[in-house]
């Protein structure tokens, strides 16, 4: 007769919200893994309806905490292409810019305190701290800079009151912006140090082969704006989305699982994902570090993620200092006009996490009619099922507390945001 | 002497992370913080758990469904010094637009199985459920203002949070007022201070995330609202956002919304 196992974590630690995870073998056989996510769901596409098309950024920013610009840019995104504009231009660079604080303050608080927990052995980041102060310190300094990016564009770093559909409410001084550079020029050598360190570390043999997704553009690192593109070659606008993926409401998530529709196969969105579909593209230093490392061309270790999301900061480290240097002027107007008309519009970004679309309808008011969110979270849930199931069938010898802290490392290699994946949940639902 | 040290704890309902992120967002102070304090419980921020009674409580988020109603009056009997962070636990937050719908109707609309899922027919404050011992506002918190309410329960004191409105402090920064200068409609005379009057300051009006001041003149601002051209149904939705469901902005929509006159002691100011 063979041995049932069950391995659980009632409520994970150092992950953004509430959730679950519970494991059950037979014998030598993984039977049934489960992510469960029970945070509270709040409803975001319900009360979005018959709301002004201009007030979706700063309702939407209100789902995450942790990265609020992806919901602000990707709700103006859709907007701008419900109005038929396009910002470029300073504007553009400008929205670059905050949305590289946000990659830096957010995957800060990931590699420093969530994650490198993990590989130094510590419960936590201040418990590290004991033992590696200039690690913990220089973590949070980073963090900060990040931070003071959103501050100064945005007005604040959660939920900044600064951005809106066609751009800001007030562009910035050139001095004000001139003023971060002594602090991103600390930052990427800092980070640069970081990332060196991180590759002499040792990270658990896991490759697995995935479809990776993200955004890709011909002359950046996507950040902003991008078609969508694939391992597999997938190359779509944004406005294609909801054909190439479906969303499924299962028992044991309150965030929707989401798969390739044609294939039904899940995929893999964040920062391995960027990586390996837009190599040609990081910037000089990141490119340099990213080859010391040898990451080669692609890095399939999901456990390594920590790497190259610090390769990540040194990229928006060099992005902002290149839009800092170059803002010589404010614009003669902080945002472009626009004038709304009924229809539906797009948007998709790379959320620190990975791709976070939005689609709205509005009516001839400009009021939102239909509302549709995917975080990458939601994404990326079967595909860390897909992990601890492989995990777990690996590390079959290992005692339970060392393969439930296995596993607990690779849901955090992840970083989910449970928060984010909670508050959206399909709206497509016929109303009749 | 870490035994010595007071413990605290966070916890979360229905919120969207900001707030408790906040302390962690105290880049400066965090590791001096945690000199002083024993972090008990954040799962947030580390696997370490120890279990109650825990001398500092916050709480972010609202209560909106039985388990978390059941949940947070264990909390309130485990901890000494409840806190509430932010305007989900404070007054319903974003998602207390709930309260104007049928939820059930809105569950059926919202999901494909609906019997997945539980929840309660509005989002509720916390201290609509257990006694709260201090309110930090905003959406989200200022995290000054957290470090504040932080220091006054080392020191045995009482926070030190103005309840001023941010037309006090808008003015106090010397902004221009958008509502007068450029009839941009503000939430302003009505709003709790504490975020330092941050949407003036960037040419725009603000939005009332703080929540409503003490005493607040609702329908004098409405009157306000409609000279500057206003219609109803966006009067309703300027009063409904992430506060709506305190009393005075939940109050104020309805009467906009029922199209009732003026209490008539409001007069025509804010």
């Amino acid at each position: 007769m063979s041995e049932t196992r069950t391995i659980e974590v009632d409520y994970l630690a150092r992950v953004e919200g509430e959730g679950a995870m519970y494991v059950r073998t037979e014998g030598d056989r993984v039977e049934e893994v489960k992510l469960s996510i029970f945070e509270a769901p709040r409803f975001f596409e319900g009360f979005l309806r018959g709301r002004d098309f201009r007030e979706a950024p700063d309702i939407t920013a209100r789902i995450c905490g942790i990265c609020p610009i992806a919901y602000q840019m990707g709700a103006s995104l859709a907007m701008e292409d419900l109005c038929g504009i396009t910002v470029d231009g300073v504007l553009q660079d400008l929205r670059r810019l905050a949305y590289c604080g946000e990659w830096i303050e957010s995957h800060a608080l990931h590699v420093f305190m969530l994650h490198l927990p993990d590989f130094l052995g510590y419960p936590d980041a201040v418990t590290a701290a004991k033992d590696h102060p200039d690690m913990v310190r220089n973590g949070l300094r980073i963090k900060k800079i990040g931070n003071s990016i959103l501050r100064l564009l945005g007005g604040r770093e959660i939920h900044p009151v600064n951005l809106r559909v066609g751009g800001f409410y007030r562009a910035p001084s050139p001095d004000a912006v001139a003023g971060l550079r002594e602090d991103l020029s600390w930052g990427l050598e800092a980070s640069c140090e970081v990332a060196d360190f991180l590759a002499t570390l040792d990270y658990p043999n896991l490759e697995r082969d995935y479809e990776f997704v993200s955004l890709v553009h011909p002359d950046e690192y996507p950040i902003t704006h991008g078609r969508l593109g694939s391992s597999s070659g997938l190359d779509a606008a944004i406005r294609d989305y909801d054909d190439i993926f479906t969303e499924e409401h299962v028992a044991h998530s309150n965030a929707l699982h989401s798969h390739r529709s044609d294939s039904g196969e899940p995929v893999f969105m964040g920062p391995l994902a960027r990586f390996a579909l837009n190599r040609d593209r990081l910037t000089p230093r990141a490119a340099e570090l990213a080859e010391r490392a040898g990451l080669g061309a692609a890095c399939r270790n999901p456990f390594r993620s920590i790497q190259v999301r610090m390769i990540e900061i040194v990229l928006a480290f060099e992005e902002a200092l290149r839009l800092v240097d170059g803002y010589r002027a404010a614009p003669a107007e902080p945002a472009l006009p626009f004038t709304p008309r009924a229809g539906t519009g797009f948007g998709a970004t790379e959320a620190p996490r990975g791709i976070c679309y939005h689609r709205y309808s509005i009516d001839d008011a400009g009021l939102i009619t239909d509302a549709k969110i995917v975080p990458p979270t939601s994404v990326n849930q079967p595909t860390i099922e897909a992990d601890l199931r492989e995990l777990v069938q690996n590390n079959l010898d290992l005692p339970d507390d060392e393969l439930r802290h296995h596993c607990e490392v690779a849901i955090r290699n992840y970083d989910p945001c449970i928060s984010c994946a909670t508050h959206f949940l399909d709206l497509t639902v016929d109303r009749k | 002497m870490s035994r010595e040290k007071p413990t605290l704890a966070v916890f979360k309902f229905a919120s969207c992370d900001g707030c408790q992120l906040s302390l962690l967002d105290c880049e400066d102070e965090l590791l001096a913080v945690t000199n002083r304090i024993r972090i008990a419980h954040f799962p947030e921020a580390t696997r370490t758990r120890i279990d109650g009674p825990w001398d500092l409580t916050l709480v972010e988020g609202s209560i909106t469904t039985p388990q978390a109603a059941e949940e947070i009056r264990e909390i309130r009997r485990a901890s000494k010094f409840l806190v509430t962070i932010g305007a989900c636990a404070t007054t319903g937050g974003i998602q207390a637009l709930r309260n104007f719908a049928d939820i059930e109707e809105f569950t059926r609309q919202v999901y494909a199985h609906p019997e997945y899922i539980e929840t309660l027919a509005t989002s509720d404050a916390i201290s609509q459920h257990v006694p709260v011992d201090f309110e930090l506002r905003g959406c989200p918190i200022d995290k000054y203002q957290l470090l504040e309410v932080i220091s006054a329960f080392l020191y045995g004191r009482r926070p030190q949070v103005s309840s001023a409105s941010v037309c006090e402090e808008c003015k106090r920064a010397g902004q221009v007022c958008v509502m007068v200068a450029h009839g941009t409609p503000c939430l302003g005379p009505v709003t709790h201070a504490g975020c330092g009057a941050l949407c003036p300051g960037c040419n725009r009006g603000c939005y009332g995330c703080f929540g409503p001041k003490e005493t607040p003149n609702a329908p004098g601002l409405s009157g306000q609202l409609e000279t500057l051209g206003m219609d109803r149904a966006t009067r309703v939705r300027f009063y409904r956002t992430f506060n709506t469901g305190a009393d005075a902005f939940r109050e104020e929509s309805e009467r906009q919304e029922s199209g009732a006159a003026p209490p008539e002691e409001s007069g025509n100011r804010p």
